[in-house]
């Protein structure tokens, strides 16, 4: 199967100097495609899973402290009493301050600036109370709460991931059928260049298979060598797009671990390009000489 | 010469009493490139096993085009061909390999590949037909040290004279024993004693069974060999068509069995 030796010099034509090229940078777009739609859909699942049911109560913070105090504790009692709701702690101002710092910058602390006090409600996973109900229950003894549903903005925004993961498919779908077409015209010109010789190997006897591994063989080489091109190219990529995430503030995005399925994920590339380049390559030969006597 | 042969083509040599299967059998065969006129009419023949013969004919007769159409490089416009007694109208095209790997042919132009060497140019076939490593040595180099190629065994055609790729070709063609040989113009570079010499090779090939038949314009080879002669004319004697015929010289009535038509073509 690996017998190095051809009758055909398939490996000096433009086959041999392009096609590596070519499915280098296709498989630099896949893996960058393909761990981009793995992050996003890490980073979906966490804001699905995290805020999916839990509500954020406002209350606004006026120039009493003592008394913004007693509100939260009061609507903290009044939401304990409310069916459906499993947990609510109040948020520490340091953590609030956290949370906005990354968007508002050192003004976060300025006294200019009033900071609502939050309080964090978990609902139970069966739960079917609503923001409009909590607030409803909270208006009567505390009127200028807001209740912020996470569920509806969330749903948007968990939406809009599914939409760019599947988006992300789509080029990698993209991708792959221009991997074939390339290896298709490629081995259309090999296929001319060296139609003489292919001719003659015909007319001796040679069987249409024998001619086309040896144009398989080649392109399974030249296609592993261009994929794992492509994967050292988006290395580097991928390295510099960690550290710039890492850079963020915390809090800004959820944190995107990276998953030892991750590795084979990664393999996977170029062993895909190889095997269609390798397949593409035998189905335009078989074809081609489907087309003689 | 061609006048003391009087057999018909399919007559030589019939050992048993029962006549064997010809190798190669053309029934009213035309062939017409695209929408031109025909370059062959009516071609009908028959060659039986062992058979040894010389095809001749004016230039444009038609002679390579027949060619073709004996080792499966063309598909007849219209009539019957049988290689090996399968007709290849009907025959599968997964088996047209295994039929043309017991056809050897030497091209009128040699067709060597040129990024391989000689000795890799005539392990071709050995090494399409899956013949061992060792088998295709072996056999290679006695062949080309036969044909005097011994020196210049791993030179690419391009270094070589136009008889020495010659000698390459026919090497090529004879080296798997095929059961036809088939040779487009032979000796046509190379000087007439070692044309003779090729041409013991390929009656060598013969005795031992395989049908021969070589388009030539050498009249001395013709002549000189004693063979048979299948001439290919082209066009009716009154010349109101391009087409061609294959003619029995000095028995023009021979072909009508087999043809089932007058070589004249009345």
């Amino acid at each position: 199967m690996f017998d190095r030796r051809t009758d055909l010099q398939v490996g000096t034509d433009a086959l041999g100097g392009f096609l590596p090229w070519l499915i280098a940078l296709m498989v630099f777009l896949a893996t960058l495609a393909i761990l981009g739609s793995s992050a996003l859909h890490q980073v979906a699942a966490r804001w699905d899973q995290g805020a999916g049911a839990t509500l954020t109560v406002q209350v606004p913070s006026g120039t009493n402290s003592a008394e913004d105090d007693r509100r939260v504790a009061a609507a903290i009692i009044k939401l304990e009493t409310i069916h459906g709701i499993v947990a609510v702690y109040p948020v520490t101002d340091e953590a609030v301050s956290r949370l906005l710092s990354p968007w508002l910058g050192s003004m976060v602390d300025s006294p200019a600036l009033p900071l609502p006090r939050l309080i964090d409600v978990t609902l139970s996973n069966d739960s079917d109370t609503s923001a409009y109900a909590v607030q409803s229950a909270l208006a009567t003894s505390l009127p200028g709460v807001v209740v912020d549903d996470h569920r509806i903005w969330l749903a948007h925004v968990v939406s809009m991931i599914r939409t760019a993961e599947a988006l992300a498919f789509v080029i990698l779908g993209m991708i792959i059928i221009a991997c074939a077409v390339t290896v298709i015209f490629t081995t259309r010109t090999g296929l001319a260049v060296h139609h003489e010789a292919i001719a003659v190997m015909h007319l001796i006897g040679a069987q249409e298979s024998y001619i086309a591994r040896q144009f398989s063989h080649r392109a399974l080489v030249l296609g592993l060598k261009g994929g794992v091109l492509g994967t050292v190219m988006a290395l580097p990529v991928l390295l510099v797009s960690h550290l710039l995430g890492e850079q963020l503030p915390e809090g800004m995005l959820p944190e995107v671990v990276f998953d030892p399925w991750w590795w084979p994920l990664l393999a996977a590339p170029p062993l895909v390009a190889a095997f269609i380049a390798t397949v593409t390559a035998r189905l335009t030969v078989m074809r081609t000489l489907g087309r003689m006597l | 010469m061609e006048t003391t042969v009087n057999t018909a083509i399919h007559a030589r040599p019939h050992v048993s009493a029962t006549p064997a299967e010809p190798v190669v059998s053309f029934e009213n065969v035309g062939l017409r490139y695209g929408i031109g006129p025909e370059v062959l009419e009516d071609v009908s023949f028959s060659l039986a096993p062992g058979s040894f013969h010389f095809l001749v004919g004016p230039s444009g007769a038609g002679k390579s085009s027949l060619l073709k159409l004996m080792y499966l490089a063309l598909k007849p416009t219209r009539g019957l061909i049988s290689l090996f007694g399968r007709d290849i109208a009907t025959t599968p095209r997964r088996a047209l390999p295994a039929l043309r790997r017991r056809v050897g042919v030497v091209f009128q132009e040699y067709r060597l590949l040129n990024h391989l060497s000689a000795f890799d140019n005539v392990a071709l076939p050995l090494r399409v037909a899956r013949a061992g490593r060792e088998e295709v040595r072996r056999h290679v180099t006695e062949l080309l040290r036969w044909v005097g190629l011994q020196d210049h065994m791993h030179a690419r055609p391009s270094t070589l004279s136009g008889g020495q790729q010659q000698r390459v070709a026919i090497a090529r063609a004879v080296i798997a024993r095929p059961r036809l040989l088939l040779a487009d113009e032979p000796t046509g570079n190379i000087d007439d004693r070692m044309a003779f010499r090729l041409m013991h090779l390929f009656e060598e090939l013969n005795r031992l069974g395989t049908t021969v038949v070589v388009a030539t314009h050498n009249e001395a080879l013709v002549t000189g060999m004693g063979h048979p002669v299948l001439r290919l004319d082209g066009g009716r004697a009154d010349g109101g068509y391009n087409a061609a015929r294959l003619l029995q010289p000095g028995d023009e009535a021979a072909l009508a069995p087999v043809a089932g038509n007058r070589a004249d073509g009345n």
